[in-house]
């Protein structure tokens, strides 16, 4: 997630990251990690579920890493949500072939 | 089906290749590689299983349509003389050869066979797995992958941006703190290889062309990383 401000509102960083901010924390599937009281805060949310802040200094501006607080790439095993454009631009939400079994295959041109 | 294709350069990078294909099937582009973020792909053919209730039944791993295939003609006789890093890791003596180190681990021809039988079988298959063993079976992933991570994604859009140089500074910097992530090195090592060779075949060039050593800026290159790998370590071998 690329950051002109560390000052972000729970939704973006839900969109971006899959991380919904509900009362009890930052929820993923089943798994919530708390963050403690007060407003969403991107460095405590990041803290708290080991999401590294890069930055780029000459740009004034920063690079939000995935979570690492379960130590795996995965922290449930429910899809996350994955929402691309393809080759014509037309987006496409991974949700929308639920209810069908689904393999996604990642490849590249090199 | 979904196909995602793993590119930063942009759609003109892919389109010749999904119009040879023509899916029928949603086929997406990931330039910033939220494959990687998301689910924890690390290296290309990759394949995640997601049942009908959208939970994973098996994380990313290495999987094909059949068997291996030789490296067309045209396109071996395309590739230049090449070299090495300066920087990067001396072969071992008396270790694997590239080809075998790539032709090792996961079986190619039997994963279509493991595919059938989850459809046909669903949450009985063999090869379906846990919500645990999801987890457990998929990346690690530590707070210094994270730091790779974001800067893979700044290099990423410093390179988009023209940045060249501080784009590569990231670039190795994410090579560094995720020694693994093969699409993170294969990515970078490609778009030199498409400047500096071109041509059709020029983006699988990920070293620099001989006489040319000095002036690759990348800390190793994929033949020399290649050959500094353990059998079954470039495509681990899942089923």
């Amino acid at each position: 997630m690329l950051l002109d401000s560390l000052d972000q509102d729970a939704k973006d960083f839900a969109a971006a990251t899959g991380w919904e901010i509900k009362p009890q924390g930052a929820c993923k599937g089943d798994v919530c990690v708390p963050l403690g009281p007060g407003d969403f805060d991107l460095r405590v949310a990041a803290e708290r579920l080991g999401m590294a802040i890069v930055a780029d200094e000459p740009r004034g501006r920063w690079a939000l890493g995935p979570e690492s607080v379960g130590d795996r790439a995965l922290t449930t095993a429910e899809a996350p949500e994955l929402v691309l454009d393809d080759i014509d631009g037309n987006e496409f939400r991974l949700s929308s072939l639920r209810g069908q079994k689904v393999l996604v295959v990642s490849w590249a041109p090199y | 089906m979904v196909t995602v294709s793993l590119e930063l350069s942009g759609p003109d990078a892919s389109r010749e290749l999904i119009a040879a294909a023509s899916p029928e099937h949603p086929s997406l582009l990931d330039p910033e590689h939220r494959m990687g973020a998301l689910f924890g792909v690390v290296n290309i053919p990759n394949v995640v299983w997601i049942d009908e209730s959208g939970a994973i039944v098996r994380p990313p791993e290495p999987g094909w349509p059949g068997g291996r295939h030789q490296m067309p003609k045209e396109m071996a006789d395309a590739m230049p003389e090449v070299g090495r890093a300066p920087n990067a890791p001396e072969a071992p003596v008396d270790g694997p050869g590239q080809w075998d180190v790539l032709g090792s681990g996961q079986d190619r021809g039997s994963y279509g066979d493991a595919i059938r039988d989850w459809v046909e079988h669903g949450a009985d298959s063999e090869f379906a797995m846990s919500p645990d063993e999801v987890v457990s079976a998929s990346q690690p992933r530590s707070s210094a992958m994270s730091q790779g991570a974001a800067h893979f994604e700044l290099a990423n859009d410093l390179w988009r941006m023209g940045e060249r140089d501080a784009a590569i500074e990231h670039f190795n910097a994410s090579h560094r703190l995720q020694p693994d992530n093969w699409t993170y090195k294969r990515q970078a090592w490609s778009l030199l290889g498409r400047e500096r060779v071109g041509g059709a075949y020029g983006q699988f060039v990920q070293m620099p062309v001989a006489g040319e050593e000095a002036d690759w800026p990348f800390d190793s290159d994929f033949r020399s990383d290649v050959l500094v790998t353990d059998l079954g370590g470039y495509y681990p071998k899942t089923l």
